[in-house]
């Protein structure tokens, strides 16, 4: 996927940082049907806050419900909506691959391609790391299924608005709430 | 001040000027039971924690206070569910206070634990387990102010016995101290000028306007302001089920209620209507039938405190997020000042004439019973109507009664009709007329029920008699749950399945004598007027009136679910003119 192709939204949610509040989260978009493709949560910049880094798919839910849903709940803070065009996406993959003697240099150099770190080296063994653009990472990911991913694990997606004067914040819903 | 959680709990209670508890104690709420004995709270003892979630809520529907429901843990706090998700649905101001386990039990599947935030996450407003002594003043003012704000909820505060036993030091928050501790919870409430103008100019200009007024409105206590409205554009208002009582069903401009069993010319407005003017309602699926032809030509203008109902079943033109009672203020002033300025109302002599031809057309009828057949309950509850003392209040339970009482009475003033629209819970009408009673000790208050709801919550009428609070009962009693007994004769080819119930056991007159009521039988219709007057001049205990009423009666008109309202079904003797309704 190149980042013109949209079929995602990334909301990034501000919350209050209390017990139960991903529940909340996670229990409003399962009560109202809407499907989450990935979330990330951490402690935000404010203290006492989390940014949760929600991705939805742009077929099972519609935006304006969501958000409007969402900030009824009242740890909810701010949400923005981040337009993928306008927004610097990451993503964390690690993957431990099966390597024999004959292959391993193959992997090494598709390592060393994407940018990969290699971060253990067993004998039949390789545990790499790669941090980029989803759609990097899903390429990477892709290469490598070809040797035999034995583990993997991604973070979901995180994403900030891109540093340019069209890609300003865009409160989806400031501090109205009922 | 050292206090103990327990004492924290009941002063904040009392610095919310909590006057009534509706409980029943157990284990782990018990310390907070201690100090309840030197309150000035009084505590009212149910029979069964749902009674004392749905008293609760029949006090705040009738004093617009919130209600306060205090239990035990585990059974006690499941059985407090159903009358949380029903104030959830009707929006009702409530607070509920559960015990819960030691905080060092919790999670161990300890006696009597249960996960009560998790359980009630989605069936209330907000919710909090407090876990120490000193955060119970704060978590106890946070659920009354959003209890009380925005759009009103029941907020659950669950408190572990030990944070109970625990000594605190005492501090009551400050308004700004909650509102601090609440970031992301600011309600807007004055709506947006520019579309408060526009819809002004919309209801100037329209030709068949309508005023849809929802239960919003009585929560925002703004029936002055749409009675204003309503007369100074001569535009007609439909009530909705949780509306009926905010605008006075004996004035010119009233259609009384929309809906699947509304009247045909409250359905049959709305969907001609080119301008619904929404106030505090929700495009209910019960309101709107099949939603894609749902009064195609209206545009709308909708007005809610909650920004999530704005566009969530249909698309507004004019949307606006506030207070309904400033809003619909707001909207008056701009009409005011447009007339002033010179604006002329659009014509709507024809829409008029037309609403007029309907009314006249299409009233609600039923046909009176047959000389010794079995008494129609529309014909009960007219006769109730008109012998209600001046004031009275009536709830009802859910179902075929609950829509003869909403079509059948005679609502004049706000606060008078408690029912539950959204949830449909059956055995509603009891313990909601004993809270309304306990909130208005100075009206009568008159619950009327079906036999499958009496038997649902009847028992509180036991916390009815021992408490002191007398209140009447008219059981609507056709052995049957007549509701779903219509759908299976009109939908299921009349089969049966599992709907009757049985018309002398219980025995209800007994079973009323049992718990200290009087019990009056009625069966025939000369009967009816002496029952209903004996039990308006008892008011020294609750009165049980039990009507056998006709089985094969049904609730007209009708949608059928799913249909459009086009396609309204309406009294038998009226379908052969259906083809007026247009």
């Amino acid at each position: 996927m190149t980042p013109d192709d949209v079929n995602h939204h990334i909301l990034s949610v501000l919350v209050q940082n209390r017990p139960g509040v991903l529940a909340r989260v996670a229990g409003l978009f399962a009560r109202r049907g809407f499907n989450i493709m990935s979330l990330a949560v951490a402690p935000a910049e404010d203290e006492g806050m989390s940014r949760l880094t929600i991705v939805v798919d742009v077929e099972s839910t519609p935006l304006e419900q969501i958000t409007k849903q969402l900030f009824k709940l009242i740890e909810v803070v701010k949400i923005s909506e981040l337009d993928p065009r306008r927004s610097v996406e990451r993503e964390l993959l690690l993957a431990t691959v099966r390597v024999t003697s004959d292959d391993r240099g193959q992997v090494v150099e598709l390592a060393t391609i994407f940018e990969a770190k290699i971060l253990a080296v067993g004998v039949d063994a390789l545990t790499v790391s790669l941090e980029g653009h989803p759609s990097k990472v899903d390429d990477f990911e892709a290469l490598l299924e070809g040797y035999g991913i034995v583990e993997l694990q991604r973070t979901g997606r995180v994403a900030l608005p891109k540093l340019d004067r069209q890609s300003r914040l865009r409160a989806v819903k400031g501090r109205t709430g009922s | 001040m050292k206090l103990t959680g327990a004492q924290a709990l009941i002063k904040s209670l009392e610095e919310e000027a909590v006057e009534v508890i509706f409980g029943l104690p157990g284990g782990c709420i018990l310390p907070a039971y201690d100090p309840l004995l030197e309150s000035t709270i009084r505590h009212i003892l149910v029979r069964h924690e749902q009674g004392a979630g749905h008293m609760a809520e029949g006090y705040a529907h009738v004093t617009g206070r919130p209600g306060v429901a205090m239990v035990t843990s585990g059974p006690a706090a499941t059985n407090l569910v159903t009358p949380l998700m029903d104030a959830y649905m009707d929006s009702i101001p409530m607070v509920a206070i559960t015990g819960q386990v030691p905080t060092g039990a919790i999670g161990s599947d300890a006696f009597q634990e249960c996960d009560t935030v998790g359980i009630t996450r989605s069936v209330t407003k907000h919710n909090e387990l407090v876990m120490t002594a000193e955060d119970l003043p704060l978590a106890i003012r946070q659920a009354f102010h959003l209890a009380t704000t925005g759009r009103p909820g029941p907020v659950l505060v669950d408190v572990p016995k030990d944070v109970l036993q625990a000594t605190m030091t005492w501090e009551w928050p400050s308004h700004d101290d909650v509102l601090a501790s609440l970031p992301g919870y600011r309600p807007n409430v004055k709506g947006h000028p520019r579309m408060i103008k526009e819809a002004a100019k919309l209801i100037l200009a329209a030709e068949r306007p309508l005023l849809y007024v929802g239960g919003g409105m009585l929560k925002a206590r703004a029936a002055d302001e749409l009675r204003a409205l309503a007369e100074l554009t001569g535009i007609h208002v439909v009530t909705t089920l949780m509306a009926r009582g905010v605008f006075p069903d004996d004035h010119p401009l009233a259609l009384g209620m929309p809906g699947m069993h509304g009247n045909a010319t409250a359905v049959t407005a709305m969907q001609k209507s080119d301008l619904l003017i929404t106030l505090g309602a929700r495009f209910d699926d019960r309101i709107t039938g099949r939603v894609d032809s749902f009064a195609p030509e209206a545009k709308i203008i909708h007005v809610d405190i909650d920004p999530a109902e704005q566009g969530k079943v249909r698309r507004p033109d004019v949307p606006i997020v506030g207070d309904c009672k400033y809003v619909t203020g707001e909207i008056l002033k701009a009409v005011r000042d447009l007339l002033a300025g010179g604006t002329e109302a659009a014509d709507t002599g024809p829409w008029k004439s037309r609403i007029s031809g309907w009314r006249e057309q299409f009233p609600l009828h039923y046909e009176p019973s047959e000389p010794g057949a079995a008494l129609k309950p529309q014909f009960c509850l007219e006769k109730l109507r008109d012998a209600a003392p001046e004031g009275t209040i009536l709830t009802s339970g859910v179902g075929q009664h609950q829509m003869w009482s909403s079509q059948y009475w005679n609502f004049t003033e706000p606060y008078t009709w408690v029912n539950s629209g959204g949830l449909g819970t059956m055995g509603f009408s009891i313990p909601a007329a004993i809270g309304a009673k306990v909130g208005r000790p100075d009206r009568t208050v008159w619950a009327v029920d079906g036999d499958g709801c009496f038997q649902m919550t009847a028992q509180e009428l036991v916390t009815a008699t021992v408490e002191r609070i007398p209140i009447k009962v008219a059981l609507l009693n056709n052995s049957y749950l007549g509701m779903v007994r219509q759908w299976q004769e009109m939908f299921y080819g009349e089969r049966y399945s599992e709907v009757y119930l049985s018309p002398d056991t219980p025995d209800y007159v007994r079973w009323a004598e049992a718990m200290g009521c009087v019990g009056i039988r009625v069966e025939s219709p000369e009967e009816v007027e002496p029952a209903i007057e004996k039990a308006n001049s008892i008011n020294d205990r609750s009165v049980v009136v039990e009507f056998r009423v006709d089985a094969g009666e049904k609730v007209f008109p009708m949608v059928p679910a799913g249909a459009s309202n086009d396609e309204l079904v309406l009294p038998a003797a009226q379908m052969p003119r259906k083809s007026a309704l247009s």
